[in-house]
């Protein structure tokens, strides 16, 4: 009988279908609603000068990168070169969330391998990091003049994804 | 000899067995010193962790996980929980930073009907399947009869041991062609081998 034969091959190439899908679907996890919503406030200890306090609110009417980092964190360390790079060329200014890390740790980390933020503030306990949905490092998030969320990116951010969506959405919103 | 085996893996399946039994039974070792003075915040605690999902180790429910993460959702229901929130709003809370998938049973939406209904459906489909080859299989058709004159020829050959098929063929040829004439094919008259060795 035909439709016998075909059956199995038919389910076959179906899961193979499935399979193809799956396995090349982005490795993004939907972001909750923060595109688009305020960035979540915090008030976090400088690491440089852990007497002074950073919050969003102070960073209104521009557009900036708040970037997740430790330094435990290997994924990191992959990213930092491109950082670098990027706040020499002050296209934007780059702020850093040191996420749950050793103050000393993370200050001999920057000094080794260049420091490119405007400035890092301490989120030791990780509290602020749940507010963000954060899981560990490292994100970057764009955050236009009006204080919102435009992007979160998760992972170690490349040149591949500078180039196709982090740069032209902060030209975009700079104006 | 065989006795004595068999006594032995008595034995053995014996004991195995009442060492399994007595290992599952409940132990009564202490319990861990609850985290917080109120035992039933903490039940509280844990039933919501159970519903959350450890965001490092997928698998697991901040209930069960070790990972820093999953202690510090675990601090941040506590503390809400201590604060007056409610179960409902604890949930809503971790699902607007996280996202759905904090969730450790998948929420029963049109995006996730394909992921609860998959599995029935496809054992509904197997199902089906299967009872449908099993009743294909009833319908296997019967193999022909034999006609008359093969079976006249097979009653006679059964019925003349003397004679045997060398009466049909020629002696020294063989109706089977995979016959050797020393005898070692199945011959159902042995008689026949008997004579054809000699």
């Amino acid at each position: 009988m035909k439709a016998r034969r075909i059956v199995p091959l038919a389910a076959i190439m179906l899961l193979a279908i499935v399979f193809a899908v799956g396995l090349n679907l982005e490795r993004q996890p939907v972001p909750p609603a923060f595109i688009g919503k305020p960035a979540p406030a915090f008030e976090l200890p400088r690491l440089h000068q852990p007497t002074q306090r950073l919050a969003p609110a102070d960073l209104l009417g521009q557009v900036w990168i708040l970037n997740v980092w430790a330094s435990w964190c290997a994924a990191c360390r992959v990213e930092h070169p491109m950082l670098v790079e990027l706040s020499r060329q002050q296209q934007v200014p780059i702020y850093g969330l040191n996420y749950k890390d050793d103050s000393r740790d993370a200050l001999e980390w920057l000094r080794r391998l260049g420091d490119p933020y405007v400035a890092s503030v301490q989120d030791k306990d990780g509290r602020a990091g749940i507010d963000y949905g954060l899981t560990g490092a490292p994100y970057t998030f764009v955050i236009d003049k009006a204080g919102v969320v435009r992007l979160k990116y998760v992972g170690p951010l490349t040149q591949e994804v500078w180039l196709r969506d982090v740069q032209p959405l902060i030209r975009q919103l700079q104006g | 000899m065989i006795r004595r085996n068999i006594r032995w893996s008595w034995l053995i399946s014996g004991v195995v067995f009442w060492f399994c039994l007595a290992t599952m039974l409940p132990s009564h070792g202490a319990e861990a010193l609850p985290t917080a003075a109120d035992p039933a915040l903490e039940q509280r605690v844990n039933a919501l962790s159970a519903e959350l999902r450890c965001l490092v180790c997928q698998n697991q429910s901040v209930a069960d996980s070790n990972a820093p993460l999953a202690i510090d959702l675990k601090n941040q229901v506590r503390e809400q929980l201590r604060a007056g929130q409610t179960d409902r709003q604890v949930i809503d809370y971790m699902t607007a930073r996280y996202g759905d998938f904090v969730l450790y049973r998948p929420p029963v939406k049109i995006t996730t009907l394909l992921l609860w209904g998959g599995p029935p459906l496809l054992l509904l489909l197997g199902g089906l399947l299967l009872w449908r080859s099993m009743r294909a299989g009833s319908s296997v058709p019967q193999p022909d009869p034999l006609d008359a004159e093969v079976l006249g020829r097979l009653q006679s050959m059964l019925e003349t041991p003397a004679a045997g098929p060398a009466r049909a063929v020629a002696p020294g040829s063989s109706a089977f062609p995979s016959q050797n004439q020393t005898g070692a094919e199945v011959s159902p008259e042995p008689a026949q081998v008997g004579a054809a060795t000699t």
